[in-house]
């Protein structure tokens, strides 16, 4: 079966209803998408397939055949280091897949549209705030661009978010 | 301060976003092969026959008679078998393993087990097997009871709670060495290792257990990986291969721990204006078949249950009994979110029936400095509950919103709550942990068993090392976590990591930078040779605990948390909706301000999905809904926007200031909820707060709705 992962074609012998997922686990070493659930519940194993994000867990090889694939392996973009430095990624299992669906939002998202197009990954350890921060800052960022103006935090801040008591 | 305070680049940070971070199943040895656990189909009987139903060519097929040493997970009570004899006790109860090359032609290996079935206890009310009991006791009850203008009575409910970390429980396990190896997912490393010793009778140098990076634990991770390495281990050693076990998502979620089913009854003596006179609690919680940490979990739930309040007169009974329902095991808060739900609805109930403010009944009975817990411990400067409270209340703007909300559909609730850090009562001096720091070139290593699970136990401990010896962050790398590498620093659970194992590594790096003088690191290695120091954990004087008469101080400090829900409720189809949570918490230092607020964040998430959407159904003591799909954690639709503030009151033997702070939001969502909800008339006493119980509570109240609801028909 031939189709393109991050941008190099690649021709895979395996069963044609093995999961996309395994695939590029198993068969191509990219173990960067993860499993969560195998039912499309927690959208941990999410790809690009044309651009559009999908579950890789319910998708079987066969659907893949001259497609497009992108993997967290083939992205360099600033809203990687956004997660981190917003708190968007804790123990990382979920963030590879948020990732790849965070870059199909527009640069501009709101936060109602980042909450229903985001519904489909699950993450139990941040609460989700990190990540909308860092949805947020890393889609304005420019590319390659460094964050470093994530860091600078407006003095005036009103209220104080940690303070001595 | 220069490192701590900051929110630096955490240390695996990068790895996690690019897919290089390698989780446990990312791994793959040279010949490995794959385990699987053939488990009991019944809640209570007998192994009565065992069929194979395939060709076990090529396969490794073992049961309790392949293990070399005893047959038990050991932990405390050492009761829980590593396999089923004979005697199954609960349902998912593992009997025989099975290993193969291939994936595929494993799952597919049919195994028929035939059983003389007993007659299981699943009701815990009615269990007559007691696996701990516990009796705090102070002043005297009847007297408050007779000074008291009101007795307030109530029964509270909470029910299972699944971890749902994303990543399911795996391990890898080596044989080698004349020994084993074992690569996982996993909290507390020394654990299994302490298991395997015993299970594989083997001494301490051949058994290595090594944490890889873990996908989210919560409590999940605390024992239940010694189970699932020993299995693997059993296959490693018999197969002579490398053996992978991965868990699925179904059954991750059927076979191991929840958070235990509680039953609190309360009754409260008060006065008139809100006094706290007498408070007494019975406690009751669902072990389910085997002990495993189920005492602690008691314990702590016991402790925390009269609440950050002091009354003079207060008696709590507690115990935690066995079920034919698969082991409930270590969640974040352990026991605490259970008894401080209950305390925090009856808080709102006495202000009701007294006509007082919530706020205020708070205020009124609230610990301060020199104040007494229910365990007699007396309060010191760094008690916050009153701070944490007022601040709640001024920034979530709570008393206009109490006026503005009247009448519509729409409720305000809050909780205060606090939470003991580190373990309970002696337990920091059994544990005796010790950290290590090794001098490096560039700057030191950190040598510890405390587990980065997603909290960032590397970069806290990073930038505390980096901070006390004057070098940069980027200098302190920190060793994973591998016990042929790194003294046993105890378990990464009970919000000890930071505070217990922080300490002692500042410590360390006093002692290194006193060490080094004026010298570099690489001057120094190369004039004195290797340098390591290591420390151990020296009790406080102060710090004493009666553990006979659980009297004392239960812990070295407490964190504190005052949370304050916004709700909606849908009228309709009684769905409930959180639109914001304001959160003020008393962390002592945060040493990293975004983990630390990431960790109210993500915690405060966990206890919204406990309030209102996770419910574990069980029938003949199994699991029925252990999906995704049926099991529903908040997703970004269901999450509020969450307001943390972070307040620094120093504990004084924290490191620079810190206490435990990640398991108070678990605490204190639930609660908080609820009494949003009674604000809007809807008396919840049992949780989840699921559409189904808010239509109960209003079938229940007084005929007003009646008329009401036949309209809604």
């Amino acid at each position: 079966m031939q189709f393109t992962v991050n941008g190099k074609k690649v021709n895979v012998r395996a069963y044609p209803m093995k999961r996309l997922l395994d695939v590029l686990r198993e068969d191509l070493g990219l173990t960067g998408t993860k499993e969560g659930c195998g039912e499309g519940e927690c959208g941990a194993c999410t790809v690009l397939i044309n651009g559009e994000a999908v579950c890789s867990c319910l998708v079987p090889l066969a659907q893949v055949k001259g497609a497009r694939v992108k993997t967290i392996e083939g992205v360099k973009h600033p809203i990687q280091e956004a997660f981190v430095r917003e708190g968007g990624t804790q123990c990382g299992i979920c963030t590879p897949g948020f990732i790849m669906s965070a870059l199909t939002l527009p640069a501009n998202v709101s936060l109602k549209e980042m909450q229903e197009r985001l519904a489909g990954n699950l993450c139990r350890c941040t609460g989700y705030m990190g990540i909308y921060r860092a949805v947020k800052k890393g889609l304005k960022a420019k590319r390659g661009a460094k964050l470093v103006s994530l860091r600078v935090k407006k003095k005036s801040q009103k209220r104080k978010r940690v303070r001595s008591i | 301060m220069k490192i701590v305070g900051r929110n630096l680049l955490r240390k695996e940070g990068m790895k996690k976003v690019s897919g290089k971070a390698q989780y446990i199943d990312d791994f793959s040895f040279p010949g490995m092969i794959y385990g699987r656990t053939i488990r009991s189909s019944i809640p209570c009987g007998e192994v009565a026959a065992i069929e194979f139903k395939f060709d076990k060519k090529g396969f490794t097929t073992l049961d309790y008679r392949d293990i070399p040493g005893k047959n038990v997970v050991a932990l405390i009570e050492d009761d829980q078998p590593c396999l089923v004899e004979k005697k199954v006790q609960h349902q998912e109860e593992p009997i025989l393993l099975l290993a193969h090359p291939d994936r595929e032609k494993l799952l597919q290996a049919e195994v028929k087990i035939s059983y003389k079935q007993e007659t299981p206890i699943f009701d815990f009310e009615k269990s007559p097997k007691v696996f701990k009991k516990i009796l705090i006791e102070k002043g005297d009850l009847q007297v408050g009871f007779a000074e008291s203008d009101l007795i307030l009575e109530g029964e509270y409910r909470t029910g299972h709670q699944e971890h749902l970390y994303i990543e399911t429980n795996g391990v890898i396990a080596i044989p080698e060495n004349g020994g084993i190896t074992i690569y996982g997912s996993m909290q507390c490393p020394y654990y299994v290792h302490k298991a395997l010793k015993v299970l594989l009778n083997l001494p301490d140098e051949k058994v290595r257990v090594i944490h890889v990076e873990t996908g989210g634990a919560f409590g999940g991770k605390e024992e239940y990986p010694s189970m699932i390495a020993c299995h693997a281990a059993l296959l490693a050693v018999k197969s002579g291969k490398p053996v992978k076990m991965i868990y699925d998502r179904a059954e991750d979620m059927a076979a191991t721990t929840k958070r235990h089913p509680g039953i609190i009854r309360h009754k409260t003596g008060v006065r008139k204006n809100g006094e706290l006179t007498a408070v007494e609690i019975d406690f009751l919680l669902d072990g389910g078949a085997y002990a495993t940490l189920s005492a602690v979990v008691l314990s702590r739930g016991a402790i925390h249950a009269a609440g950050p309040y002091f009354c003079e007169n207060i008696q709590i009974t507690a115990r935690v009994v066995m079920t034919n329902t698969p082991p409930n095991g270590a969640f974040r808060g352990f026991g605490a979110p259970q008894t401080q739900f209950a305390m925090e609805s009856q808080m709102d109930r006495m202000a009701e029936a007294l006509s007082l403010d919530p706020v205020k009944i708070r205020e009124k009975n609230v610990l301060k400095k020199g104040l007494t817990t229910a365990t007699g411990q007396v309060m010191e400067d760094d008690c916050s509950a009153l701070t944490v409270l007022q601040e709640a209340v001024k920034r979530s703007d709570y008393y206009r919103k109490v006026r503005t909300y009247k009448g519509t559909n729409k409720g305000i609730g809050l909780s205060l709550v606090f939470h003991g850090s580190g373990f309970t009562g002696s337990g920091e001096v059994y544990l005796a942990s010790k950290a290590a720091l090794e001098l490096t070139k560039n700057g030191a290593r950190i040598l510890v068993s405390s587990t980065e699970i997603g909290q960032g136990t590397r970069t806290m401990l990073a930038q505390i090392v980096a901070e006390t010896m004057g070098i940069h962050y980027e200098q302190v790398e920190v060793q994973e976590a591998d016990t042929n590498l790194v003294p046993n620093s105890g378990p990464t659970v009970a919000s000890r990591t930071c505070m217990i194992i922080g300490k002692l590594l500042q410590r360390c790096a006093e002692e290194m930078r006193e060490k080094l003088g004026k010298k570099s690191p690489k001057e120094y290695l190369k004039k004195y040779g290797p340098l390591v120091i290591t420390k151990q954990y020296e009790k406080p004087p102060e710090i004493e605990w009666d553990d006979e008469h659980y009297q004392g101080a239960a812990y070295g400090t407490y964190g504190y948390e005052c949370s304050i829900a916004e709700i909606e409720v849908n009228p309709i189809i009684y769905g409930i909706r959180v639109n914001r949570v304001t959160t003020a918490v008393d962390v002592g230092k945060a040493i990293h301000p975004i983990l630390a607020k990431g960790q109210i964040e993500g915690g405060m998430v966990q206890g919204l999905g406990y309030a209102l959407l996770e419910q574990v159904e069980m029938k003949d003591g199994k699991m029925t809904n252990s999906q995704l799909t049926n099991y529903i954690i908040p997703t970004t639709c269901d999450t509020p926007i969450l307001d943390v503030v972070l307040l620094e009151k120093s504990y004084r033997h924290g490191p620079f200031g810190a206490k435990g702070l990640a398991e108070l939001p678990l605490d204190g969502a639930a609660p908080a909820v609820v009494n949003a909800l009674r604000i809007l008339g809807h008396d919840i006493r049992e949780l989840p707060a699921a559409p189904e119980r808010v239509l109960e509570s209003l079938l229940s109240r007084s005929n007003i709705d009646q008329r009401a609801l036949s309209i809604g028909r």
